[in-house]
């Protein structure tokens, strides 16, 4: 059971394209959308919630169609972004006055609930609110309307580190329910990282790979070693490929074949996403 | 019950490695007995801050060793397989890397006593703080 089902989405800017993304968002699970700025990250998130119209492609939210079912669907769901939907000149309070009669599921005393831990008071104005602050606010609604999933559009960004831990906690509050689902965008990669189950990258508008995070991990390997080991051939095995004075650094996609290629002549790690993320994104530029 | 689980982002190890090895070694050493529920999976992936894919791997894995059961709709317990029978298990894996000291130590033409001398020496080491 998928709680995103993407077909086939695009859409044509003039400078950029999210081209036919397919991409399936499972339920009862974490996934992260990973990809450098500017790559279509946000336009995809947009376009699953309508508020950007897709050239071509279907979106489905929870088993339902979007745009179709859209008032259905939102009931359902939970959207966290710095990009504030709210009146700038309302104070927190009247915000929620006029936001919580739209929730069939809507719950006040977990709403005053989650102000108090996020020392948010509901006197305070929109306008005044820092992005941080927003932000826990967008999350304070978002989980007490009963979400089924939460859509979060790099949440991380203007947050303290305190805070992001905090978040990791009522992040996985959420998952204790395994038909509850989480999908998050960032362009760094943080301790959220640490409990996403799965990892879509995306890369100038196409996805990369769609998949458990440990499978990538495993999959993937860096390689450190000296410049003699390199010649035109294995230059092509990297995926992408740091040279320099004192040696190279680079990722591949198989590790296996990697470390028969360079047996103990070189040194194989496990590469963090932040790696995966840098070479790929810096390896199709020197390509292209 | 009593279970401490310590990731280390030093280890080298996977981190559904290191909870596997945690469990089973408290399983082992008796901590858990037979019977004893475990976390669920979501809880501890909650506790760890790490993600429910790592914890269910961790769990397949131990069940897999016949350490624990999962009980559909109750949660996992610590398997009713006699510690005779995990002791037997552990004994048969040390076996193993023995075979495998003595195939690695033939190529390197060392003699029985060189390795057992080697050995001596290392629990030695071991034992010293």
């Amino acid at each position: 059971m998928n709680a995103i089902e993407i077909r086939n989405l695009t859409k044509a800017y003039p400078l950029f394209t999210v081209d036919d993304v397919s991409l399936d968002v499972r339920q009862g699970y974490i996934t992260g959308l990973i990809g450098p700025n500017g790559v279509g990250k946000s336009t995809l998130i947009k376009m699953m919630l309508g508020i950007v119209r897709p050239d071509s492609g279907s979106v489905k939210i929870l088993g339902c169609e979007m745009p179709k079912q859209e008032i259905a669907i939102k009931q359902r769901i939970g959207i966290v972004s710095d990009d504030c939907f709210y009146y700038e000149h309302l104070t927190i309070h009247d915000t929620k006055k006029l936001v919580a009669p739209f929730y069939d599921k809507w719950n006040d005393s977990k709403f005053k609930g989650y102000l108090d831990q996020f020392e948010l008071s509901p006197k305070k104005k929109i306008g005044d609110l820092s992005k941080g602050m927003k932000i826990k606010l967008a999350l304070a609604v978002a989980l007490s309307h009963e979400a089924e999933l939460l859509i979060m559009d790099e949440p991380t960004s203007g947050l303290d580190p305190v805070f992001r831990r905090e978040m990791l906690d009522l992040l996985a509050d959420m998952m204790q329910n395994e038909r509850n689902s989480i999908i998050f965008s960032t362009h760094i990669t943080t301790d959220l990282d640490r409990i996403a189950d799965y990892i879509t990258f995306i890369n100038r508008g196409k996805i990369v790979f769609n998949e458990a995070k440990e499978d990538v991990l495993e999959r993937y390997a860096l390689i450190k070693g000296d410049m003699e080991l390199l010649d035109s051939d294995i230059r092509k095995e990297f995926i992408g490929i740091r040279e320099t004075a004192v040696g190279f650094e680079g990722l591949v996609d198989n590790r296996h074949k990697a470390a028969q290629l360079f047996g103990n002549h070189a040194v194989l790690e496990t590469p963090s996403l932040e790696d995966i993320m840098y070479f790929t994104a810096k390896g199709g530029r020197v390509h292209a | 019950m009593i279970i401490n689980i310590i990731l280390s982002n030093a280890s080298s190890d996977p981190i559904y490695i290191q909870i596997m090895n945690q469990i089973r070694q408290s399983i082992l050493n008796g901590d858990l007995k037979a019977g004893d529920s475990l976390p669920s999976i979501r809880q501890l992936a909650k506790d760890l801050q790490v993600s429910v894919i790592t914890t269910k791997r961790a769990y397949e894995e131990l069940e897999k060793e016949q350490l624990i059961d999962t009980v559909v709709g109750k949660g996992c317990f610590v398997s009713g397989a006699n510690k005779d029978f995990i002791r037997e298990q552990r004994m048969k894996r040390l076996e193993e890397k023995m075979m495998e000291i003595i195939r690695e130590s033939k190529e390197l033409s060392l003699s029985q006593q060189d390795v057992i001398e080697h050995l001596t020496l290392l629990f030695e080491e071991e034992q010293t703080p």
